[in-house]
C-alpha cells in the first residue's frame, strides 16, 4: 500500500494530492504535462521535498512532516525509472545492471539477475555500453536496473515518452509482463491515455496539481465530465472481454463481452485469455434501425444513455449494450436527425479494422484494490 | 646528445612541474567542486581568487610569495622554525611557484568536466541506494576523469614554461631552481650563449609538444573509456 498526502509550493504552482494505491498492480498518475505527475513521484523518491504532509510505502514512513522523518533518497528502496534512462555511460550494460543490486542488502533480494535478463529480454546486451543500444534497449535496461535494486515500489515517469511508436510497442508486452508477473506496485506516470489504458489497473488524473479523479480505467472512461481532461480525440471505453475463438481462415478473432460479441483483426491470444478492448468514441457509428448488407462486423442493440452536447459540431453519447457502457461520437447534426435522447433504442456499429494493436491488450491479471482520493 | 647542464635543467623542470602538479591536484578538485556544485555568498569573491594568478603579473605573485613564504616572512618563519622547511630559493618552493601559476588552469578544465555531468545521473545513483560518499566515487569524479587528466596536462606544460614567479620567488640557481626557461635566460644573458639557448629553446619545444600530444591521446582513451564517440 503506497498511501500518500503531499503538501508542495513550487513558485506559482501548488502541488496538493493524497491517494492510496494498492500493494500490487500498476497505478497510473495521468494528466496533462505541468499537472504535477512528475513532482508526485519525485516526492515518493525523495527527490522533491513537500513542504507538509506524509508519504507511506508499505507500512514503512518514507517522509512525515508531522513527526520530521525524511528518509534520504538511497535509503528509501525506490525503484526510479527516468523519462530518458539515464544510464551511467561509464559502466557496461551489466554494471549498470548491478549497480542498485550490489547496494541492496541480501536479505531483501527477491528479484535476480536471471529474472531480469529474461523478463526484460536483455541478456545479450550485458556486454556493451549504453551508448551501443537502441532507445528501446536502454529504456530497458533502465527499467531492469531500477528493480534489482530490489525496490519496495516502482516509479515510471514517462518511460515511452522518449521513444517512437515501434519502439513503444516492443516494451508495452514488457509492462504488462512486470505489472503481472512483478509483487513490486508500480506507479506509472503518463500523458498518453492509450498507455494508461493498456496498463492501468488504476488511475489517479491529476489536474493542475490536484487529484481530478481515481478509479479503473472503466471507470473513467464512462465519465463524460472528464471528458476534457482525458483528451478530444481519445475519448473512447474500456471493454474487458475474453477470447472465444479465432478464424484462421480470415484472420479474425471473436471476444465475448458481458452484452455480446466482437469480432477484432488478428488472433487476439489464446482462447479463454482475458482481453481488454479500447473501442474509441469515434469509430462507433450509431443507427436507430437495424442496418442491412453492411460490411461493418459489429453490430449491438443498445441504449442511449446520456447525450452530452459539445461546444462546436460534435456531441458524446453514452450507450449501454447488455450490462457495457460504449461511448459514441457523433455530429449534433446526427443526434437532431435520428432524435436521439437519453432512453432511445439503437444500434451500436463499429468497423472491425477500428481496431490495431494500441487497442487491444492483455487485460491486468490483478483486480484493483481500495482507493480513494480527494483535490 | 645532451649536455650535463641541459640533462640537469630538463630533468630539474620535469621533477619541478610533477611536484607542481600534485601540490595543487587535491586543492584544485576541492575548488572546482565549490564552484561547480555549491552556491554560496561571496562566490564571486571566491572565483576571482582562484583566478587571480591568470590576471597578475608572475612577477607579482612570485614577489607576494617570498613576502609569505620567504625565511623572514609570517609562514615560511613558521614553516622554518617548526619544521626546518625551507621554500624561497629551493626547488619545492619552485614547485609551489609554478603551482600557484597554473592553479586556474586546472581548476577551470576540472570544473568544466564537473558542470558536464549530468546531475540526473548522481540522483539516479541515489534511488539504486548509492549514499552521498558512494555516488561521488563511482558516478562523479571517473564521468569528470577527462578533464581532471587534461587539466593536470596544461598545469604541467604551464608549470614546464613559468618564468616570472620562479625567478622571483626562488631565483635562478643551476641544479636547485634553475628549470629550462631560466637557463635559456641564463644563457642568453651570456656572451656567446645563443648555440646553447638555441639547444634549450629546441628542447623546450619538444617537450611541449610531447606533452600536448600525450595529453590529446590521454582524453581521447578517456572519452573511449567514458562511452563518448572517439571524435
Amino acid at each position: 500500500m503506497i498511501d500518500l498526502s503531499i503538501r508542495k509550493q513550487l513558485g506559482e504552482f501548488g502541488l496538493d494530492v493524497s491517494f492510496s494505491v494498492p500493494e500490487q498492480g500498476l497505478t497510473a498518475l495521468f494528466g496533462r504535462s505541468g499537472a504535477g505527475k512528475t513532482s508526485v513521484i519525485a516526492a515518493i523518491a525523495g527527490l522533491l521535498r513537500p513542504d507538509e504532509g506524509h508519504i507511506r510505502v508499505s507500512g514503512r514512513t518514507l517522509f512525515d512532516s508531522a513527526s520530521g522523518e525524511d528518509v534520504p533518497v538511497h535509503r528509501r528502496r525506490v525503484g526510479y525509472v527516468f523519462q530518458e534512462g539515464r544510464l551511467f555511460p561509464h559502466l557496461s550494460v551489466r554494471d549498470n545492471l548491478l549497480y542498485g543490486q550490489r547496494r541492496s542488502p541480501v536479505v531483501n533480494r527477491r528479484i535476480d539477475l536471471d529474472e531480469i535478463l529474461e523478463l526484460l529480454g536483455i541478456a545479450a546486451l550485458l556486454g556493451r555500453r549504453p551508448r551501443d543500444l537502441s532507445g528501446g534497449e536502454k529504456q530497458r535496461v533502465a527499467i531492469g536496473r531500477a528493480l534489482l535494486a530490489q525496490p519496495e515500489v516502482l516509479l515510471m515517469d514517462e518511460p515511452l515518452a522518449s521513444l517512437d511508436a515501434p519502439r513503444k510497442r516492443e516494451i508495452l508486452p514488457y509492462l504488462e509482463r512486470l505489472r503481472d508477473e512483478l509483487r513490486v506496485p508500480i506507479v506509472y506516470v503518463s500523458h498518453a491515455i492509450e498507455e494508461v489504458v493498456r496498463l492501468a489497473n488504476l488511475v489517479v488524473v491529476l489536474d493542475s496539481g490536484r487529484v481530478a479523479a481515481a478509479g479503473t480505467p472503466e471507470e473513467l472512461g464512462e465519465r463524460l465530465d472528464l471528458r476534457p481532461l482525458l483528451g478530444e480525440f481519445e475519448s473512447g471505453a474500456v471493454i474487458d472481454a475474453s477470447m472465444e475463438a479465432y478464424d484462421a481462415v480470415f484472420d479474425l478473432s471473436t471476444l465475448a463481452f458481458d452484452g455480446g460479441r466482437l469480432r477484432v483483426p488478428g488472433n487476439a491470444g489464446v482462447i479463454g485469455a482475458k482481453v481488454r478492448v479500447r473501442v474509441r468514441a469515434r469509430d462507433v457509428s450509431l443507427a436507430t434501425q437495424k442496418p442491412v448488407d453492411i460490411s461493418v462486423q459489429n453490430i449491438f442493440e443498445g441504449s442511449v444513455e446520456q447525450v452530452a452536447e459539445e461546444p462546436g459540431a460534435y456531441a458524446e453519447l453514452k450507450l449501454r449494450v447488455g450490462n457495457t457502457r460504449f461511448l459514441s461520437r457523433v455530429t449534433r447534426e446526427s443526434v437532431s436527425r435520428l432524435g436521439l435522447r437519453t432512453g432511445s433504442r439503437v444500434f451500436l456499429l463499429v468497423k472491425s479494422v477500428s481496431f490495431d494493436r494500441e487497442t487491444l491488450s492483455a487485460a491486468p491479471g490483478i483486480a484493483s484494490a481500495g482507493q480513494r482520493g480527494h483535490g | 646528445m645532451l649536455t650535463d647542464f641541459e640533462l640537469q635543467a630538463l630533468w630539474l623542470s620535469l621533477k619541478v612541474a610533477l611536484r607542481s602538479v600534485a601540490l595543487s591536484l587535491p586543492f584544485a578538485l576541492g575548488a572546482a567542486y565549490v564552484l561547480a556544485r555549491i552556491r554560496f555568498p561571496g562566490k564571486v569573491l571566491f572565483d576571482g581568487l582562484v583566478h587571480l594568478p591568470l590576471a597578475l603579473p608572475p612577477v607579482l605573485v612570485g614577489y607576494l610569495l617570498l613576502l609569505t613564504f620567504g625565511i623572514r616572512g609570517p609562514l615560511g618563519g613558521w614553516l622554518f622554525e617548526t619544521f626546518g622547511l625551507r621554500l624561497a630559493f629551493t626547488s619545492l618552493g619552485a614547485s609551489i611557484a609554478t603551482a600557484v601559476m597554473s592553479f586556474p588552469l586546472m581548476v577551470r578544465s576540472i570544473r568544466l568536466s564537473i558542470e558536464s555531468i549530468d546531475s540526473g545521473l548522481e540522483s539516479a545513483a541515489a534511488t539504486l541506494g548509492a549514499s552521498p560518499l558512494d555516488r561521488f566515487f563511482t558516478i562523479t569524479l571517473p564521468l569528470m576523469l577527462p578533464g581532471v587528466l587534461s587539466g593536470c596536462v596544461v598545469a604541467f606544460a604551464a608549470s614546464l614554461g613559468e618564468f616570472g614567479a620562479v625567478i622571483t620567488f626562488v631565483s635562478n640557481i643551476p641544479g636547485e631552481t634553475q628549470t629550462l626557461p631560466l637557463a635559456i635566460y641564463s644563457a642568453v644573458q651570456t656572451p656567446d650563449g645563443d648555440a646553447a639557448a638555441a639547444r634549450l629553446a629546441a628542447l623546450s619545444l619538444v617537450l611541449a609538444l610531447s606533452g600536448l600530444m600525450v595529453s590529446e591521446i590521454i582524453a581521447r582513451r578517456a572519452r573511449m573509456m567514458l562511452g563518448g564517440g572517439p571524435e
